[in-house]
C-alpha cells in the first residue's frame, strides 16, 4: 500500500511567483522568507516522495461563480497553469496521477463527500507556485492530486469538515494499491486580508498557535466557525482550512521536521509547515 | 433551530450568496481578464467593454472612478477585482493603501509593525458555554 511520509504547508501569495522569476530569493525582503525553505529540500531530498496531494483554493482560474464547487478534486493525466491576469509567469504543466485520483474520488463518496471531479482543471498560482518552493529546479519530480476547497464564496466548508475530508483523503492514500511515497501538501494563509477597510490585518498570535496545534492537537482550530475564523485571520486567512485538511491527511503523530513565520509578504503573514509522520 | 447571526466583522463584507448575485456581472468581467484579448478589449474601449458585460451604473462608476470600495459595495470579488487592478498595473499593497485611506508606503509600514504583535495568544472564553444552555 501507498505511504504518507508527511504534511508540507505554506502560504502561496502570487508575489513570490514574481520574486521566483527575477531571482530575488536573497533580497534582504524575501530572504527570510525563502531561507525557511532550505531545511524542507533537504528533508525531501532524503525521502523522495513520489506523489503530492495538494489541498488548495483557486483564485478565479478554473472555478467562476457560475459552478462554484465546495471540494473539487482532480482527476487529469497533467495540470495546466495559465495567464491569472496580474502578470505572473506560467509554469510548465504539472502530471496527474489519475488512479490515484480515481482512488482518492472513489473513497470520498463512499465515505459522504459529495465532491466535483474534474478531468480538466487549470490550476493556479496556488497550486504551482509551492510546488515550485519545495522543488524549485526543473521540472516538478512528483506526480499531483490537486484538491480545491472553495474560500472564494462562502457558505465555506467549516473547519471541522475540512479536517475530516483531510482524514479521509488520508485513509484513501493510504489504501491505495501502490508502493508510491505520497507527500500531502496544503496552501494558503496565514492571517491576511486583502478586500476592505480592514486591509493589512494580521493576527501573529492566533497564526503561531494554530501552527503549534497542528502537530499534537489539529482539531484545536476546528473550536471556531468560519465566521470567527475570518474574524481571528481576515478574508483570506481562512485558508488556513488547506492547512488543517492537511494535517488531517497524515496519520497519526507527527514529527516537526522545520517551521517558519515571517511577516510580511505582500499583506500576508507567511508561514511554512514540514511534518513528518511518525 | 434558527441560526444565530453573528456580529459583523468592522471593516469586512462576507462575499455570501447575497453578493455573489449583485456582483455577478461585475466579477464576471473581471473574470475575464484571464485573457491577454480581453485586456487588450477593455483597454480599447473601456465603455463598450462594460456594455458587453451589463454592469450596473454602480459597478461602472466604480470601475471608471477606480474605486476599490465601491466595487467591493457593488458586489465585486477581491479574487476577480484583483485581476482588473493588474490591469492598471495596481498590487494588493495598492489595493489596500486605497482602502484603509493611507498612502501605500504608510500601508506597507503597518504591516511591517504587525510584527511587535505578541507571540502568546490569549485565548478567549468560549461562547459555546454561554449559548450551551439554551
Amino acid at each position: 500500500m501507498a505511504r504518507i511520509v508527511g504534511g508540507l504547508t505554506t502560504s502561496h501569495v502570487p508575489a513570490i511567483g514574481r520574486a521566483i522569476a527575477k531571482g530575488l530569493e536573497q533580497e534582504p525582503y524575501w530572504k527570510p522568507f525563502f531561507d525557511g525553505f532550505l531545511p524542507v529540500r533537504a528533508w525531501l531530498d532524503d525521502v523522495k516522495p513520489d506523489v503530492a496531494v495538494v489541498f488548495y483554493n483557486d483564485h478565479g482560474l478554473n472555478f467562476f461563480l457560475d459552478k462554484m464547487p465546495t471540494f473539487a478534486v482532480g482527476a487529469a493525466p497533467e495540470y495546466r497553469n495559465a495567464d491569472e491576469g496580474w502578470g505572473i509567469p506560467t509554469l510548465p504543466p504539472f502530471k496527474g496521477v489519475p488512479e490515484l485520483s480515481w482512488h482518492i474520488i472513489e473513497h470520498l463518496v463512499d465515505r459522504e463527500f459529495d465532491i466535483t471531479t474534474c478531468q480538466e482543471m487549470l490550476v493556479d498560482h496556488a497550486f504551482t507556485l509551492p510546488l515550485k518552493l519545495f522543488w524549485p529546479h526543473g521540472e516538478c519530480p512528483v506526480l499531483t492530486v490537486p484538491v480545491c476547497i472553495n474560500t472564494v464564496q462562502f457558505p465555506l466548508p467549516s473547519a471541522r469538515r475540512c479536517l475530516a475530508l483531510g482524514r479521509a483523503v488520508g485513509e484513501a492514500i493510504q489504501s491505495w494499491d501502490s508502493d508510491k511515497k505520497v507527500v500531502v501538501i496544503g496552501t494558503g494563509g496565514l492571517s491576511h486580508q486583502l478586500d476592505g477597510e480592514r486591509a493589512g490585518f494580521i493576527n501573529k498570535p492566533f497564526d503561531l498557535k494554530f501552527m503549534d496545534s497542528l502537530i499534537d492537537e489539529p482539531e484545536w482550530a476546528t473550536k471556531y466557525s468560519i465566521h470567527e475564523l475570518v474574524e481571528k485571520t481576515g478574508t483570506q486567512g481562512v485558508e488556513l482550512l488547506m492547512w488543517l485538511a492537511t494535517r488531517g491527511a497524515v496519520p497519526g503523530r507527527v514529527r516537526k521536521v522545520h517551521t517558519n513565520y515571517h511577516i510580511p509578504i505582500s499583506n500576508t503573514a507567511a508561514g511554512m509547515m514540514a511534518m513528518e509522520a511518525v | 433551530m434558527a441560526a444565530r447571526q453573528p456580529a459583523s466583522i468592522p471593516g469586512t463584507t462576507l462575499f455570501d450568496g447575497e453578493q455573489a448575485r449583485k456582483g455577478y456581472a461585475l466579477n464576471k468581467m473581471c473574470f475575464s481578464f484571464n485573457s491577454a484579448e480581453a485586456r487588450a478589449e477593455f483597454r480599447r474601449d473601456e465603455e463598450a467593454y462594460l456594455r458587453k458585460y451589463g454592469l450596473s451604473e454602480p459597478q461602472a462608476k466604480a470601475i471608471r472612478e477606480r474605486n476599490v470600495l465601491g466595487l467591493l459595495a457593488a458586489g465585486g470579488n477581491v479574487y476577480y477585482l484583483a485581476k482588473f487592478a493588474g490591469i492598471l498595473g495596481l498590487d494588493v499593497q495598492d489595493l489596500g493603501a486605497a482602502q484603509t485611506g493611507m498612502t501605500k508606503e504608510a500601508f506597507k509600514a503597518r504591516l511591517l509593525a504587525q510584527n511587535a504583535q505578541p507571540d502568546q495568544l490569549q485565548e478567549e472564553h468560549w461562547a459555546w458555554q454561554e449559548s450551551s444552555v439554551g
